[in-house]
């Protein structure tokens, strides 16, 4: 097992208790949804890695974005065999989220494609896959089903739950749903309501899944998969991540295997060759009708529905804030976040914030990881101090 | 040595000016040394405004709200009157635009102490008089070509800056440091002389005295 940590005294079984594999969390009494539908019956699958200490206090709940699943850190993967976790960067033993100091969380969320309950479930009452007779879920839907989940491990209170995009949407509603849940709330290139422009590109990409003849009003259960168009979705959605700096740096105007322009409509260009990669990569581990719904319960989420605004609707407890943006984030823009900042700062929240230089855009929180280190181990760590300090653990967190 | 002891000179003087249990805004905060202080000993409800990313992640480390902005852009995002006490220390001299910050203070802060180096202190008149060239002194310890100091200010010229931007001094400390950072003293005559450096307690003109 290899392991990214500089400790030579570590043999890797005692201190780094080993990941759990896909666990699954059944909801017996179903779940009501927003959209006032009622799911009968919710299977949410997660997995863990560490262990939860003895007073509770070291459980982190993360969540994942759009195309994610429970598989955060390395461990076994669904066939047994060891597979590198989404955010592996971020989460595993010696990382940010240390998994030999915290108990991580990672659920699918609702409506996903990766063993939680979602459209290419079976529906109990026809026998055949929901397709798009699947109830809308909404951000904070899949928040209440995490609920659920933290329920079946005994969690009471996490001591961090954090995300990043959509992942942090969810973050952000687990503190408007849950405050007496959550100590520190660590949102990561998220915002509380989506602009026009980014709901622009979701709705391409859905339009693409939906014009693809295979697609079949979403009944393509055991026949041609809608590939073409859940590929389409999938490479305008990777334009939005990147950004200008970073296209131009990976990719210029470079031609792919030629010399010359073909003068026809082939694969020329190195993006084009890129897009098209990692359209194709996609649609092997991906389902064109989860991106249907998650793309539009992104679109719903407004963090101040149900109230009259951000503010109210974060007026409750005392959660603490971390709010980390990317500078070249065009897509989950800073003055997002910042609306929300100014929110919590209204309130006299607890709000920390910073805005981390970097070419990368949206894809930044996957990929600057020591940057987001600097700011969220201090946090985190003096977080969990302070946990368990309240639980007579430990004598004070200053100046140790 | 605790944190208290390593507490710069004119922070102390800071310190005893802040009521207990004050909110309390750091502009400039640093590592959140002066902040954490005021927490843990004056049972103050506390923040931070920062712009250097270590130094958010070392106030981090100690429990402290720090939010990353640049101070020039004022302090959009906090309501009128959100806090007791706004400090800005040793600091609103590197400001691009001092008055823009002393007149968001004065919003958002029912007082504001500010602390900054005296220009009109002999030893920095001297040695422009007799040297001919730019002062650099332990307390404005810079060139002229590479100071983060761009808006040097007198005893008496904070004061017309103050006036001049809605505000009046409620209180001013001239003082004078014997052994820099070791101790420090309050000046008695002729405070634009023989100050090197001041603390000033600001509030809007016309706000009654609490």
């Amino acid at each position: 097992m290899t392991t990214q940590n500089d400790d030579s005294s570590y043999t890797g079984t005692a201190a780094e208790p080993p990941a759990s594999g896909r666990q699954r969390c059944t909801l017996e009494d179903g779940l009501d949804l927003m959209s006032g539908k009622r799911l009968s019956h919710v299977d949410v699958t997660y997995e863990t890695w560490g262990e939860l200490d003895e007073h509770g206090t070291n459980a982190v709940l993360v969540c994942h974005a759009l195309t994610g699943d429970s598989h955060v850190a390395t461990g076994p993967g669904p066939n047994g065999a060891e597979k590198p976790g989404w955010w592996d960067v971020m989460v595993g033993p010696g990382m940010t989220f240390d998994t030999r100091k915290y108990f991580v969380i990672c659920c699918n969320v609702l409506g996903g494609c990766s063993g939680t309950t979602g459209p290419g479930s079976i529906d109990p009452h026809t026998g055949l896959p929901y397709g798009l007779t699947f109830p809308l879920v909404t951000i904070e839907d899949m928040v209440n089903a995490q609920a659920a989940v933290l329920d079946c491990l005994g969690v009471e209170k996490l001591v961090a739950v954090v995300g990043g995009s959509v992942g942090g949407m969810q973050a952000l509603a687990w503190a408007k749903l849950y405050p007496e849940r959550v100590r520190t709330c660590i949102g990561v290139a998220t915002t509380p309501r989506l602009g026009a422009q980014a709901i622009g590109f979701n709705e391409v990409g859905r339009q693409a899944i939906l014009a693809d003849p295979n697609f079949r009003g979403g009944d393509y259960d055991g026949k041609a998969q809608p590939e073409q168009g859940l590929a389409i979705a999938r490479m305008v959605g990777h334009i939005t991540y990147l950004s200008d700096e970073s296209m131009r740096a990976k990719f210029g105007r470079r031609l792919q295997d030629r010399a010359y322009h073909a003068f026809d409509f082939v694969t020329e260009f190195e993006v084009e060759s890129y897009l098209a990669y990692q359209g194709r990569k996609f649609v092997d581990r991906f389902d064109a009708n989860t991106y249907l719904y998650m793309t539009k319960a992104m679109d719903y989420f407004d963090l101040a529905s149900g109230f009259g605004s951000v503010a109210e609707a974060l007026a409750a407890g005392d959660v603490r804030w971390l709010l980390l943006t990317f500078s070249s984030d065009w897509l989950f823009p800073t003055y997002q976040t910042k609306g929300l900042l100014d929110a919590l700062r209204a309130n006299g929240k607890e709000v920390s914030f910073a805005e981390i230089p970097s070419p990368y855009g949206h894809d930044a929180f996957l990929l600057e990881p020591e940057e987001q280190r600097r700011y969220i181990e201090p946090f985190l760590e003096r977080a969990v101090c302070e946990a368990r300090c309240e639980a007579g653990a430990l004598e004070g967190c200053d100046e140790q | 040595m605790t944190a208290a002891d390593l507490l710069r000179a004119d922070l102390k003087l800071v310190i005893s000016l802040v009521p207990e249990g004050s909110r309390v805004l750091d502009l400039g905060c640093g590592d959140g040394s002066l902040i954490a202080h005021l927490r843990d000993e004056r049972g103050c409800n506390v923040r931070g405004i920062e712009l250097a990313p270590e130094e958010i992640a070392a106030a981090l480390g100690r429990g402290l709200s720090v939010v990353q902005a640049d101070l020039d852009e004022g302090l959009v995002g906090y309501p009128d009157g959100a806090f007791d006490v706004v400090v800005l220390s040793q600091t609103i001299q590197v400001m691009r635009n001092p008055a823009l910050v002393l007149r968001e203070m004065l919003r958002v802060g029912e007082r504001g102490i500010v602390t900054f180096p005296n220009f009109g202190h002999w030893r920095v008149r001297g040695y422009l008089a007799f040297r001919g060239r730019m002062p650099v002194s332990e307390s404005i310890p810079f060139s002229w070509y590479d100071t983060p100091n761009i808006h040097h200010t007198t005893l008496k010229d904070f004061r017309e800056f103050v006036s001049a931007n809605g505000g009046q001094i409620e209180r001013e400390i001239p003082l004078s440091a014997g052994e820099w950072r070791r101790e420090i003293r309050e000046v008695r005559f002729w405070p634009n002389l023989l100050a090197d450096t001041a603390v000033a307690v600001v509030r809007a003109k016309g706000a009654a005295r609490v």
